[in-house]
């Protein structure tokens, strides 16, 4: 049987993440934005995703501290250069999976 | 040869999109299955899991909910520290609303319950490229929805099913972010401003706990990117 609680969690957990999925798709589609966030917006996928990636390349635990030299970065070269010539997603998954696998076994 | 031409919209935009969401399903499969087993161990039951997967579905806060469920935590602190956590998408939705104008409201609202990190990436690099539309992408963040559901439920159920590090299975996120990142890369600006976000970030990173510097880091760049347009084009 779900708790109440538990229920409350969840909706109100839901509730918070939907919103900023769903406010800027509903309104901002409906009007023309100003030139300069347009281009501002225009960055920010770029600038999100090297957000997310680098940190996760070099840095690990908790609390986070610095790690060159550690396999997620070492496979991430080959991986990239694999991305940027074929510019193929699955394929790119495919290739950094094994190649870090592989890194796991030689370590 | 009876299929209207709208039929065939319709399958091609459920080929099209599940050609796109695999590698997604495929990175979120050993995550989801983790996300079950220490939400067990957290005390939830799989109807539990599977109903906090439907209703949030967004990794990061699900695992930083079920670690505060099992320290105790008060209800309306985990919601806080859920909204904090997720509001990184109001950036992604605001980018991809720019390719979206002409799509119907009821649709936007269901498009925007799936709107991931990944869905975003993989969706916004479409709609850019100029082959992609709502269906296709629908079928991308739902897909990705219900691999993402099953799985945390099958890890609730089951405990581990893949060996800890198992073909490499921890890589596929990041794989796939760097090649949605070079999608993004078309100009010397973006470069520059992928940079400044990367520093930014693990800079970041390093000093705030949490993960609210993925935001600080992206809309901080992407200001200094507007702000100095001229020099780095």
């Amino acid at each position: 049987m779900i708790e109440n609680e538990y229920l409350m969690l969840v909706i109100g957990m839901g509730l918070v993440t939907f919103l900023p999925r769903w406010i800027p798709l509903f309104f901002l589609t409906k009007q023309n934005l100003p030139d300069v966030i347009v281009e501002w917006l225009d960055l920010i996928p770029a600038a999100i995703l090297s957000a997310l990636l680098l940190p996760a390349l070099i840095t690990t635990g908790d609390p986070r501290h610095l790690a060159i030299f550690q396999p997620e970065l070492l496979v991430a070269i080959p991986t990239f250069i694999f991305a940027l010539k074929t510019k193929s997603l699955g394929g790119t998954v495919v290739v950094g999976m094994s190649l870090f696998w592989l890194a796991g076994r030689m370590i | 040869m009876n299929k209207t031409s709208s039929d065939t919209e319709k399958t091609s935009a459920m080929t099209q999109g599940l050609l796109a969401v695999w590698p997604i399903c495929l990175g979120y499969i050993p995550i989801g299955l983790a996300f079950g087993v220490l939400a067990q161990k957290a005390g939830l039951g799989p109807l539990e899991i599977g109903l906090m997967s439907v209703f949030v579905f967004a990794g990061s806060s699900q695992f930083i909910a079920v670690s505060m469920v099992s320290a105790g935590a008060a209800t309306a602190s985990i919601i806080v520290t859920t909204f904090i956590v997720n509001l990184r998408h109001l950036l992604m939705s605001s980018s991809l609303s720019i390719f979206l104008k002409k799509v119907r409201r009821e649709k936007l609202s269901l498009f925007a319950y799936g709107v991931t990190d990944e869905s975003f990436a993989v969706n916004l690099s479409r709609f850019r490229h100029g082959d992609w539309n709502i269906n296709a992408a629908l079928v991308v963040n739902h897909a990705a929805n219900l691999v993402w559901i099953a799985s945390t439920v099958m890890g609730g159920y089951s405990g581990q099913f893949i060996p800890e590090g198992a073909f490499g299975i921890d890589y596929a996120l990041i794989a796939m972010f760097i090649c949605l990142l070079i999608y993004q890369l078309r100009a010397r600006k973006y470069v520059i401003i992928a940079i400044i976000a990367g520093v930014l970030s693990v800079i970041f990173s390093l000093i705030i706990p949490g993960n609210s510097y993925i935001v600080l880091a992206s809309v901080l760049a992407a200001t200094i990117g507007v702000v100095f347009k001229k020099q780095i084009k």
